[in-house]
């Protein structure tokens, strides 16, 4: 089996895994990262999304053979900084109910806000929406975008 | 030194014999502790347990699927215990008839605990007092309890709860012990933040699919894909010559494959070549479903409620009749159907995201041959459940897989598996007729459900179909109409149904509020001051109406285009209404706003109820505008989430929650908002367009 180079929340790691095993499962299974979640498998509800250089991907659908070398950055990563605006938002505005989609959502936003710190309404509306939620979490999630760009404005 | 472990005591407990749920009040002096024992632990309740530095432990037997029990029924004990809430530590409970009723469901948590729970952490305040007075040499009544301490109110001096706890453990339990009035009240009724939202956000909590246990190897099963289908023969060359595939296993259910990953397993799965033999239902699909429901139309049903003498053919009255319908539908919580299983020397041990631990427990007792007692059942966090997760056919393949391979498993189903072999909410048909007078009122009421009864099916009893659940939410209704009749006809098919959030609340009250919307609109009446008028006065739903009605600015108009329903329901000792207002273009609906009332009795977490408000409202919009299982060849379509769509976060409106303030018995919440909400949109949809959706998922 062929061995890839992983450099996870700036930790190197070296798996022996199929090349076209997909990233989440390396995370998973292979080291452990269960913060990143299995929902869909096919890229469509979000729940696995991580940062590829700096990008959100999603993990589901990335093979391990195309991110060897890359900067990935998981929600174990980003938690380093608990004082993030996105876990001090989530915090106060107890968005959470199940809190499975949550790692998806928080890295979806947290991606969003890198590249531009006051992404539009349609910016967030169309990034926001490729994240899946059936607690229904939509509201709480939409006040906690808005306190943050507010409080960065 | 012994170290004694919580198992230990909870054994205790059992010997003692004061059973299930009251059993809470065990006697202290039962568990004997030793000199020496480490840690000194006060345990007044199998929910309770304060140790000697002040830690307060509580044991949810409720299981967590985010509507935040781990944090709402702490609460209640600290309340009554009057202890620093910074020192309040929770332990989910395994699967055991010792504490009663773990099923999660029915919004019940709250309801079930209210009680129970504030008394022991009364009686743990009581015996605390006791244990200082009696040091002091003073009497209780000389003593307060307040954040963890106890204070000799004569001169100011004060003991800790953990310097008391050894002695308090060695006091008789008191009986009728004294709870708080309401309006003393500290943390019921204060927006308390969640105990489990920062290991939720940060990636740490662990939901079933997280667990790991060393040793531990990964299994997905590959099932028939017609319901009561099953496999003729199978070739597993292919899949175990892939990398990291360990095992191919057959178990009744289907063919495990067992891997060194998740992923291999998956793989595996997908390699396998299976011949099926698809059984009596191969042929089945949606359209026959329906024929088998739809020919019962024309018949009258069987009796579930009649009140006055309904006469649809009086020439004075103007009588309507519609036919409504609903599908099926499938829970799809985001965490797939998982659970880890060991299975060793005539035990077993489970790791389940499970709503109904201990029928987990007895499945599985069942399946492998074993005394229930033999087999632990812990209970992980659950990644949603919507009733999906009280039904345990996946814990049984995990420890049937478990058994035949000698190995600990983790079994993880796929989305695909995930959707094509869930538990359905029943699709259903009905029938619907009314009257109303020269001037409007309301004088005849007939409403006919057919669907399938999932007691009756799940059970595989034969039930009255007066007593039997399809008629849930038809029955007693507040409305003061003159002449009802409510019938129903159950009608059996091959798809395995099952519990989903709410149940036949997700459709009896649909048809109800939805033909209560035709019957104003035949009178020339405003759809809210017919309700009204049909509501007792002093009614709470009246009252959640009114203010539904008020907050949502129901009498202004509204462009054309756009328009606003409004709806109510009674369930779960809790009121709600709602209206909704959405704009039409074309077959385009957008959902502006819902405002929410409702009236849950005492309120515990408030923050809580709104969320749960908010995420059921979101649950409902989704099943009404998307939700819909289609039966193929005997199995489902659907496979994911590009075909079984739910509300995304642009789609979702803004949506306003009021909570009616009151000290009322304690309601249910959970399942509250879903039944005015189907109703409400689709009113709102007649309003701005003139089109009645009596089908649902809404198309237009």
């Amino acid at each position: 089996m062929p061995e890839f180079k992983l450099k996870v929340n700036k930790k190197n790691y070296s798996v022996k895994v199929d090349a076209d095993t997909p990233l989440l499962w390396v995370l998973r299974d292979n080291l452990g990262l269960t913060g990143t979640k299995y929902g869909c498998g096919e890229g469509i509800c979000g729940s696995c999304v991580v940062h590829i250089d700096g990008r959100a991907e999603r993990s589901c659908s990335i093979a391990v053979k195309d991110v060897a070398g890359k900067e990935i950055i998981t929600i174990e990563g980003l938690a380093e900084n608990p004082n993030h605006p996105i876990f001090k938002a989530w915090l106060e505005l107890e968005v959470s109910q199940c809190g499975y989609c949550q790692p998806g959502q928080i890295m979806t936003l947290a991606a969003l806000l890198n590249k531009n710190r006051k992404p539009s309404k349609s910016e967030i509306d169309e990034v926001m929406s490729g994240v899946l939620c059936r607690c229904g979490t939509y509201p709480r999630i939409k006040k906690a975008v808005d306190k943050i760009i507010d409080e960065e404005k | 030194m012994k170290n004694i472990t919580r198992r230990k005591f909870i054994k205790v407990v059992g010997l003692s014999g004061s059973g299930l749920l009251l059993a809470s009040y065990i006697p202290a002096y039962g568990l004997k502790l030793e000199p020496g024992d480490e840690p000194k632990i006060f345990t007044p309740s199998v929910y309770l347990r304060i140790d000697s530095n002040g830690i307060v432990t509580i044991t949810v037997h409720r299981s967590e699927m985010g509507q935040g029990v781990q944090t709402s029924l702490p609460m209640l004990v600290a309340e009554e215990l009057e202890c620093d809430w910074k020192n309040i530590r929770i332990e989910q409970a395994d699967g055991n008839p010792i504490y009663g009723n773990q099923s999660t469901g029915g919004s019940q948590s709250i309801r079930r605990t209210f009680d129970p729970f504030r008394i022991a952490g009364a009686t743990a305040k009581v015996m605390l007092i006791t244990a200082a007075a009696n040091k002091w040499n003073i009497k209780d009544s000389d003593c307060t309890a307040e954040n963890g301490f106890v204070i000799n109110k004569i001169n100011g001096n004060k003991f800790s709860y953990g310097e008391l706890v050894e002695d308090a453990a060695k006091l008789p339990v008191p009986k009728d012990v004294k709870l708080k009035d309401p309006k003393d009240y500290k943390i019921i009724g204060k927006r308390i933040h969640r105990l489990d939202t920062p290991a939720k956000i940060y990636g740490a909590a662990k939901f079933g699919i997280d667990i790991v246990i060393p040793g531990m190897i990964y299994a997905s099963v590959e099932r028939p894909p017609a319901f009561g289908g099953k496999v003729k023969s199978f070739d597993a060359s292919k899949a175990k010559s892939l990398n990291g595939v360990i095992d191919v296993v057959e178990i009744p259910q289907g063919i495990a494959v067992i891997a060194d990953s998740t992923w291999n397993s998956f793989k595996g799965k997908k390699a396998l070549s299976i011949n099926w033999d698809d059984g009596p239902n191969a042929n089945i699909d949606s359209e026959f479903i329906r024929n088998n429901m739809t020919k019962y139309l024309d018949e009258d049903g069987s009796e579930i409620e009649l009140k006055g003498n309904p006469n649809f053919d009086l020439p004075e009255l103007k009588s309507i009749e519609s036919i409504y319908e609903l599908p099926f539908l499938c829970h799809a919580p985001l965490e797939p159907m998982n659970c880890v299983a060991k299975v060793e020397n005539g035990k077993a041990e489970l790791w389940a995201p499970s709503q109904n631990p201990q029928d987990a427990r007895t499945q599985v007792a069942k399946a492998l041959g074993f005394k229930e007692d033999d087999v632990v059942v812990h209970v992980t966090l659950m990644g949603g459940a919507f009733g999906r997760r009280l039904v345990s056919d996946w814990a049984v393949e995990a420890a049937l897989i478990a058994q035949k391979t000698g190995r600990i498993i983790k079994l993880t189903w796929t989305r695909e598996d995930d959707m094509k072999h869930s538990v359905y909410r029943p699709a259903s048909v009905h029938k619907t007729k009314g009257s109303v007078d020269k001037n409007g009122n309301l004088i005849n009421f007939y409403h006919h459900v057919i669907a399938e009864s999932i007691t009756a099916q799940r059970f595989n009893r034969n039930i009255p179909v007066k007593d039997a659940d399809i008629g849930e939410g038809t029955r007693r209704l507040s409305y003061k109409i003159p002449n009802i009749k409510i019938t129903g006809t159950i009608v059996p098919t091959h798809v395995p149904v099952s519990w989903y959030r709410s149940v036949y609340n997700t459709q009896n009250p649909f048809v109800v509020e939805s033909f209560l919307d035709e019957l104003a609109h035949l009178g020339n009446k405003d759809p809210y001051e017919f309700r009204r008028a049909l509501l007792p006065e002093d009614s709470r739903l009246r009252r959640v109406l009114e203010l539904a009605a008020e907050k949502s600015n129901w009498s202004s108009p509204l462009p054309k285009g756009k328009g606003k329903g409004i709806s109510c329901f009674e369930g779960y000792g809790s009121f709600c209404a709602e209206v909704i207002e959405v704009s039409v273009n074309n077959s385009d609906i957008k959902l502006e706003k819902v405002t929410a009332v409702i009236d849950c009795g005492t309120v515990v977490n408030p923050d809580t109820v709104e969320a749960q408000l908010e995420g059921s409202i979101v649950f409902a919009l989704t099943a009404a505008l998307k939700g819909d299982i289609t039966i193929r060849s005997g199995g489902v379509l659907e496979k994911n989430f590009d075909e079984y769509q739910l509300l995304t976060f642009s789609e979702t409106p803004i949506i306003e929650c009021h909570i009616v303030n009151n000290f009322e018995k304690v309601g249910g919440v959970g399942e509250v908002g879903i039944g005015a909400t189907a109703p409400a949109l689709c009113n709102a949809i007649f309003a701005a367009t003139g089109k009645r959706i009596r089908k649902l998922p809404v198309k237009l």
